[in-house]
C-alpha cells in the first residue's frame, strides 16, 4: 500500500464551520470602517493591551531565547508530526482516556454530537476553544438538539448578543461596556434591571447566571492550548475559571484539538507558559492553567475524550513555506498591534482566525481560492512578525500566499492583466518609450491623474499615478 | 479506511517531500534564577492576592481573622488540623456534593509549588490540597504555603511537579480581561485568595 493510498492532504470542506467569509475583505473592512464606534473599541481595546503586554515582556531578560525556543520546538513538532500524535494517542489511553481522530469538521461535529447523545444529556457547557469555533461545532450541536452554553464571559456576550467574535483572545472587543450592559439587559435571564455598565458589576452578573448551570450540566466541550506527548498532560490557559468549571465539574468531557497543538516533552511547557500569557493577555501569567492526564480516579470528569482534528492543517503542513502557520499558539499579539486590524476589526476577515494570523492561516486551511483576498488584507508592515511569540514570519507568508493567489485565479483580473502589459510593454523597449512618452503627453494635454490608457488603467484604476516627468529617463540619457 | 490511517496518512504525505531534517531546539533561556520571597509577595499583591507572612504557629489565628463569624470552612482530607482555627465549623471533604462545597464560605488547602517571578501557586492534588472542585467552588481561597516550595521560574516550578497529577496554576484571583482589556477580578473561581507564607 502506498501513501498516496492513505490520502493526499486535503483543505477544510466548505459549507461547515466558519474558515470562509460570505464577502471579500475588502467589501467587509468598508463597513467597519464606517463605524467610528468599532474603531474606537478596538483603538482603546488594542492599545491597553500593548502597553500591559510591553510592560510585562520587558522584565524578561530572556524573552528573545524563550522565542527562538518555542519556534524551534513547534517547528520540530510539525517536522514529527505523524510520531508525535500516535505517542500522544498511546499515553492518553494508558492513562484512561479515549482518542478519536476527524478527518475535517463534519467527522470532528459527528464524534462529538455522538459522544454527547451517549451520556443523554441535552446541554454542553463550553470553555472557548477556536477549534470549535472553526468547525461550527454550536450550529451542529444546536441541530442535534443540545443545547451549546459558551461559558467565557467574551463568548457569553457574542452568544447573548446573537453576534460573531471578533478576535482570537476577547471575542467581544468590539464591544465597550455600555454596550455589554445592553446586551446583559435584554439577553440574560433574571437578570438585575439595575445592572450598571462597571466592568465588576458586569462579571458579577454572568457569575451568577452561570453558576447553575456549571453545577447541574454533565458534558464539557473544551479546547486544548497544549498536549504534551510524552506524558499524555492536556493543558487549558484561562482567566475566569470558567475553564476550572469545565474541566472538573462534569462527568465527561470532551476536547477538540487542532492536531498542530502537541508539543514533544513535559519541559517544552516551561517555554510555553512564560510565553503565552505575557504575549496574550499582557500577564506575567494568566489566572488559572489546568493540567490533566486521562482520569484521576475521583477528582474531575470520570470519562475523557480527545478528537484530534485535521480540517486542512494536513494541507497547511504540505507547504514547506506556509506550513509556520501552524507554529501559532492563538496568543493574538499580532492582531493588537496590527494597523489593519485595529481599524477593519475581526469581522472583516470573515473567518474565526482574524488578524495577520488569520490572513496566513484561513486561506492555507481552505486553499487560497476560497480565501482570495485575505493576504492582500495587511500592508506588510512586519509589527505582527516582531510580535510574534513563536516568531512566525507573517509577511513572508502573505507575499508567499499572495503569489498563489494570483496563480489560482482561473480568470484574469484586472490587475493580472495590467501585471502582464506592464511585463510586456517594459520587455520590449521601444513600446515601453512609446507608452512613456503616451504619459508625459497625457501630462501636457492636462489629463494629470486620469491614470494610464487601456489595458494599463487597470493598475491605475486604483492607484494615484505619479505625475509623469517633463522628460523620460531614457530621452535624458540619450542627449548625454 | 479508518480516520486514524487517513489522518496519519495525510500527514505523513504532506511530509514525504525533500525529507524532514531533525531541528535542533537551542535552549538559552534562563532555567532558574534567584529566589526572592519578597517578589512572590509583590507580584501575588499585584494581582490582588492578600498574603500573610506569619510563622506556622500563627496559621489558625491568622485564618480565623479572615473569615466572617460563624463561618464554615470545607478542608481536603490531610489538611494540618493545627492550621484550622476552633470556632469555625470544618467541613471534611469525604466526597461532599458540590453544592455544599460551593455553598462554603472558604475553603483552606496547602500547595504543591510556587513561582516568585509570576506570582503563582500550584496546586497538585495532595491529601493536603484535595480535589480540584474545593479551591474551585467557594468564593475565599485560602493558601497555605511553605517557603521551601517556592521557586523562582517556570522552569523550575515544572521540574518539581508531577504531569500525573491533575495541576492547577493560580495567579491571583479569578478575573477576566474581556471588558475593553482591562483586567477585572472576580468571575467565576474564588474572587478573594489569602496566601499565608511560612517561613
Amino acid at each position: 500500500m502506498t501513501r498516496t493510498f492513505l490520502g493526499m492532504p486535503a483543505t477544510a470542506p466548505a459549507g461547515v464551520g466558519q474558515l470562509r467569509g460570505e464577502e471579500s475583505f475588502p467589501a467587509a473592512a468598508r463597513r467597519s470602517l464606517a463605524d467610528p464606534q468599532l474603531r474606537r473599541n478596538l483603538g482603546h481595546a488594542t492599545r491597553t493591551i500593548r502597553a500591559k503586554s510591553a510592560g510585562v515582556i520587558g522584565e524578561l531578560p530572556d524573552w528573545q531565547e524563550l522565542r527562538s525556543a518555542g519556534s524551534a520546538i513547534k517547528a520540530d513538532v510539525l517536522a514529527r508530526l505523524p510520531e508525535l500524535l500516535e505517542q500522544l494517542e498511546a499515553k492518553v489511553t494508558e492513562a484512561g482516556g479515549v482518542v478519536h481522530w476527524a478527518a475535517d469538521a463534519n467527522e470532528a461535529n459527528r464524534i462529538v454530537t455522538d459522544l454527547v447523545r451517549a451520556t443523554g444529556s441535552d446541554r454542553v457547557i463550553k470553555v472557548k476553544s477556536m477549534a470549535t469555533q472553526e468547525i461550527g461545532l454550536n450550529e451542529a450541536l444546536a441541530e442535534a438538539g443540545i443545547e451549546p452554553v459558551e461559558t467565557d464571559l467574551a463568548e457569553l456576550i457574542v452568544q447573548l448578543g446573537d453576534d460573531r467574535p471578533s478576535h482570537i483572545l476577547v471575542p467581544a472587543i468590539h464591544r465597550n461596556r455600555a454596550e455589554i450592559r445592553e446586551i446583559f439587559l435584554r439577553a440574560m435571564p433574571e437578570v438585575d434591571p439595575a445592572l450598571t455598565d462597571e466592568p465588576a458589576v458586569l462579571a458579577a452578573a454572568a457569575r451568577r447566571y452561570l453558576r447553575q448551570t456549571f453545577l447541574h450540566t454533565k458534558v464539557a466541550v473544551s479546547g486544548a492550548n497544549f498536549a504534551v506527548a510524552e506524558t499524555g498532560t492536556l493543558a487549558v490557559v484561562e482567566s475566569e475559571g470558567n475553564g476550572r468549571m469545565c474541566l472538573t465539574l462534569p462527568e465527561t468531557l470532551i476536547t477538540v484539538m487542532g492536531v498542530e497543538k502537541v508539543v514533544p516533552t513535559w519541559r517544552d511547557l516551561e517555554v510555553f507558559l512564560q510565553l503565552l500569557p505575557r504575549a496574550s493577555t499582557g500577564e506575567r501569567m494568566n489566572p488559572y492553567t489546568s493540567m490533566w492526564t486521562g482520569v484521576t480516579p475521583g477528582d474531575g470528569p470520570q470519562a475523557f475524550h480527545l478528537v484530534l482534528l485535521d480540517n486542512g492543517r494536513s494541507a497547511v503542513l504540505a507547504d514547506e513555506v506556509g506550513r509556520q502557520a501552524l507554529h501559532c499558539i492563538r496568543c493574538s499579539a499580532c492582531l493588537n498591534v496590527c494597523p489593519v486590524y485595529e481599524r477593519t476589526g475581526g469581522h472583516a476577515y470573515g473567518s474565526v482566525y482574524p488578524g495577520p494570523i488569520g490572513a496566513v492561516l484561513s486561506p492555507q486551511l481552505t486553499g487560497v481560492a476560497d480565501n482570495a483576498s485575505l493576504p492582500y488584507a495587511s500592508s506588510l508592515c512586519g509589527a505582527c512578525f516582531d510580535a510574534c511569540p513563536v516568531k512566525i514570519d507573517i509577511p513572508e507568508l502573505l507575499v508567499h500566499l499572495r503569489a498563489e493567489a494570483v496563480e489560482a485565479r482561473r480568470r484574469p483580473t484586472a490587475e493580472s492583466v495590467a501585471m502582464a502589459a506592464a511585463a510586456y510593454t517594459m520587455d520590449r523597449p521601444r513600446l515601453y518609450e512609446a507608452a512613456q512618452r503616451a504619459a508625459r503627453l497625457s501630462r501636457l494635454a492636462g489629463r494629470r491623474g486620469r491614470g494610464l490608457p487601456p489595458p494599463l488603467n487597470g493598475w491605475t484604476g486604483s492607484r494615484d499615478l505619479p505625475d509623469p516627468p517633463a522628460q523620460t529617463f531614457r530621452d535624458w540619457w540619450a542627449e548625454r | 479506511m479508518s480516520s486514524r490511517d487517513l489522518v496519519l496518512g495525510r500527514l505523513r504525505a504532506a511530509l514525504a517531500e525533500g525529507g524532514q531534517p531533525p531541528v535542533q531546539v537551542p535552549r538559552d533561556y534562563r532555567p532558574e534564577g534567584t529566589l526572592d520571597l519578597d517578589q512572590l509577595v509583590e507580584r501575588l499583591t499585584d494581582y490582588r492576592a492578600h498574603v500573610h507572612r506569619v510563622p506556622e504557629a500563627a496559621v489558625a489565628d491568622t485564618v480565623a481573622g479572615l473569615l466572617p463569624a460563624g463561618a464554615t470552612v470545607v478542608v481536603p482530607p490531610g489538611l494540618p488540623r493545627a492550621w484550622l482555627p476552633s470556632e469555625v465549623t470544618t467541613l471534611t471533604d469525604d466526597g461532599l456534593d458540590n453544592e455544599r462545597i460551593a455553598a462554603a464560605d472558604a475553603v483552606v488547602t496547602g500547595a504543591a509549588v510556587a513561582v516568585a517571578e509570576t506570582g503563582t501557586v500550584v496546586l497538585d492534588g495532595s491529601p493536603d490540597q484535595g480535589r480540584r472542585v474545593l479551591s474551585l467552588l467557594p468564593d475565599r481561597h485560602v493558601c497555605v504555603l511553605r517557603a521551601d516550595q517556592v521557586v523562582a521560574t517556570v522552569p523550575q516550578a515544572l521540574a518539581r511537579l508531577s504531569p500525573h497529577r491533575p495541576l492547577t496554576w493560580i495567579s491571583g484571583p479569578s478575573a477576566t480581561s474581556d471588558i475593553e482589556l482591562n483586567r477585572v477580578e472576580g468571575v467565576h473561581g474564588p474572587r478573594n485568595l489569602h496566601v499565608i507564607l511560612l517561613p
